[in-house]
C-alpha cells in the first residue's frame, strides 16, 4: 500500500470501477464495474496489473492528479486530451510519472469515458467482492462516492507484471470506436415484435436520449410494437435491449436493474459493449444482427489484442 | 419404483454471447418457481457458469464462453431440468409489521369497491412466497396476491417512492427497499429493512422465502 496520486480536481464524475460483482446479482444488486471493459482491461495491462484491478472511470472530462511518488499510469478509452505537466501525453500507453508530475485533461475530443490505471492497482473499499462504486448503496470504491478534491489514490500492491513504461496498444488493436453500428444477437422475445418492428430494430437508426447513464440508455427512434401478454420477471444482462410499452427501446448498461419483465428483443455482443459505453446523448447508433458465433469471433479478436499486452 | 418422468420442457434463448435464458414456463406458479430456484442452484455449481439467477419461471445463466458453448450448456440445462426436482424446502418465514396508511389506500379502495379494513384483511391473509429477489437491491417479488386485490399498475409511476412502502400490482405485492421510482400502488409502510448493505447476502429476502404481513397501528 502506498499513496501514489493526489486528486486536485475530481472531474465531473470519476468513480473507481473494476469488473463488477456478478455474485451479488441474486440479491438484486447491480453487477456494476467498468462500462468500457476493453479500455479498463487494457489500461490495467499497460500498467502491469491484473485486468481486474480497479481503475478510475472518468466521465465526460478527467480529473487533475498529482504524483506523490514515481509511478506508472495508463490512460485509455475516450480521448479527453490527456496531458502531463501541460504537454500532450500518449493514450493507450504506459506513462512514467515522477514525483510532483501533474496529470490533467485539456478537453473532450470524442467518447464518454476514459480510464486511468495505476501500477499496483488502485485500492478502495471492497463491497460484496468488488471495488466498483455503487452510488445507490453508497458502498465500494472511494467510500461509495465519486472522487472528490483532496482524495488520495493508493496503489494496493506491488505491480503484478512488468512495469515497463512506453508499452502501447496500437490503433488496430483497439475496438473501432468511430463505428456506431452495434452487432447484436436476436433476443429471447424478438418474436413479440411484428415484422415491421423487427426490420426497424435491425435496420433503422436510433439516437441516445438525454436519459442515459450507467444504468442504461433510453433510445429514440422508430417505435417498436410489442405484442403478447406481459412477461413474468426474469434475470437481465448488460447489453440487453428491452422494449417497454412505449415502444422506445432501452439498452441496459453496467448498473442495470437485475430483473425485469419487458421483452428483450436483442442483446448487444459483448465485444461491442465498449463502443456502447462511449456513446453520449444525441449520438446516433444502429444494431446489426449477428449470430452467437459471429459475436464470439469479435470477442476472440479483442481477447487476442489484450493478450498481446501480456507477453 | 421408477421416478416419474418430468414433462417440463425447457426452452433456451441466447441472451448475448455469454448468457442464456432458460424458460421453464410462462405461468406464475409456485411449482415452476421451485424448479427454477433448484435449477439455478444446480447450475451455479458448474465451473463454466459464472452466475445463475432464478426468475419466476426461468433461469438466467451467465457463462464463460471460453469454457462452454451455448449449445453444450443448453443441453446440460435440459438434462438438469428433466431430473426430478428436489423436495421443496419451506423457505424462512418473515413476519412484517405494516401500518396500512399508504397514500394510494383510498384510491385502491375506490377502484376495487372495498373498504380499507377489507383491503387490510385480504392483504394480511396469505403467506406470500418470495418468487425472486431483484430489480433493485433487496426487492422481493411476493405473491400470489388475492384476486380481489388485483389491479393494474398506476398510469403514471411516481418518480420517488419512500423506502419501506408496501405496495401491490397485478397478482404481486412487495416492499420498496430504497427510495426509487415506482409504479405500484402504495397501501402501507414498514420499518423492516430489506436492503442490508453490510450483510452478505445484503438483503433480508431470498428466493423461496415466505412472508406474512401484520397490521399494526400507525
Amino acid at each position: 500500500m502506498s499513496e501514489v496520486l493526489r486528486v486536485e480536481k475530481p472531474g465531473l464524475f470519476t468513480t473507481l470501477q473494476d469488473l463488477g460483482r456478478l455474485s451479488a446479482m441474486s440479491a438484486g444488486v447491480p453487477t456494476g464495474g467498468a462500462m468500457d471493459r476493453f479500455a479498463h482491461r487494457a489500461a490495467n495491462l499497460l500498467a502491469g496489473n491484473d485486468e481486474g484491478a480497479a481503475t478510475l472511470e472518468c466521465t465526460l472530462n478527467g480529473p487533475t492528479l498529482v504524483a506523490l511518488r514515481a509511478c506508472l499510469v495508463a490512460i485509455t478509452g475516450a480521448d479527453f486530451d490527456p496531458q502531463v505537466n501541460g504537454e500532450a501525453a500518449p493514450m493507450w500507453t504506459g506513462v512514467f510519472l515522477s514525483e510532483g508530475d501533474q496529470v490533467g485533461f485539456a478537453g473532450r475530443r470524442w467518447g464518454a469515458r476514459a480510464y486511468v490505471a495505476v501500477a499496483g492497482g488502485i485500492a478502495g473499499n471492497r463491497w460484496l467482492g468488488s471495488l466498483s462504486t455503487n452510488l445507490l448503496a453508497e458502498r465500494g470504491g472511494m467510500h461509495g462516492r465519486p472522487l472528490a478534491a483532496g482524495d488520495v489514490i493508493i496503489a494496493s500492491g506491488v505491480p503484478a507484471g512488468p512495469t515497463i513504461a512506453g508499452r502501447q496498444l496500437g490503433p488496430d488493436d483497439r475496438p473501432s470506436y468511430a463505428v456506431h453500428t452495434l452487432p447484436a444477437i436476436a433476443g429471447p422475445h424478438v418474436r413479440s415484435l411484428d415484422s415491421k418492428s423487427r426490420k426497424a430494430l435491425f435496420g433503422s437508426g436510433f439516437r441516445v436520449s438525454r436519459d442515459a447513464d450507467r444504468m442504461g440508455y433510453r433510445l429514440e427512434g422508430p417505435t417498436l410494437d410489442v405484442t403478447g401478454d406481459e412477461l413474468l420477471s426474469f434475470g437481465l444482462v448488460a447489453g440487453a435491449v428491452q422494449v417497454p410499452r412505449s415502444g422506445q427501446p432501452i439498452l441496459l448498461m453496467a448498473d442495470h436493474g437485475t430483473a425485469g419483465g419487458y421483452p428483450v428483443v436483442a442483446t448487444v455482443a459483448s465485444a461491442a459493449m465498449p463502443l456502447a459505453a462511449q456513446l453520449l446523448p444525441g449520438d446516433e447508433l444502429s444494431f446489426s444482427e449477428v449470430s452467437v458465433e459471429g459475436a464470439l469471433r469479435l470477442r476472440a479478436t479483442q481477447r487476442a489484442a489484450l493478450d498481446s499486452l501480456k507477453s | 419404483m421408477p421416478a416419474p418422468r418430468s414433462t417440463t420442457r425447457v426452452r433456451t434463448y441466447a441472451l448475448g454471447d455469454a448468457a442464456l435464458l432458460a424458460e421453464l414456463g410462462t405461468r406464475l406458479d409456485t411449482a415452476l418457481n421451485t424448479r427454477a430456484i433448484a435449477l439455478a442452484a444446480a447450475l451455479k455449481k458448474r465451473r463454466d457458469v459464472r452466475q445463475a439467477i432464478a426468475g419466476y419461471a426461468s433461469v438466467t445463466v451467465h457463462f464463460d464462453p471460453d469454457l462452454v458453448t451455448h449449445d453444450a450448456l443448453a443441453a446440460a440445462i435440459k438434462r438438469l431440468a428433466s431430473k426430478r426436482p428436489p423436495m421443496a424446502e419451506p423457505g424462512r418465514l418473515h413476519r412484517i409489521p405494516v401500518v396500512y396508511d399508504g397514500p394510494d389506500m383510498e384510491a385502491v379502495a375506490a377502484v376495487l369497491g372495498l373498504d380499507a379494513a377489507k383491503i387490510v384483511e385480504l392483504h394480511t391473509r396469505p403467506i406470500y412466497r418470495v418468487f425472486l429477489v431483484g430489480f433493485v437491491p433487496g426487492w422481493g417479488y411476493l405473491g400470489p396476491l388475492p384476486e380481489e386485490l388485483e389491479l393494474p399498475r398506476r398510469q403514471v409511476p411516481r418518480t420517488k417512492v419512500p423506502a419501506g412502502s408496501v405496495a401491490i400490482a397485478g397478482r404481486q405485492t412487495g416492499i420498496y427497499p430504497l427510495a426509487t421510482p415506482g409504479g405500484w400502488h402504495l397501501i402501507g409502510r414498514t420499518s423492516v429493512k430489506l436492503f442490508l448493505p453490510d450483510s452478505d447476502p445484503p438483503c433480508l429476502f431470498r428466493a423461496g422465502d415466505r412472508v406474512k404481513f401484520f397490521a399494526i397501528p400507525g
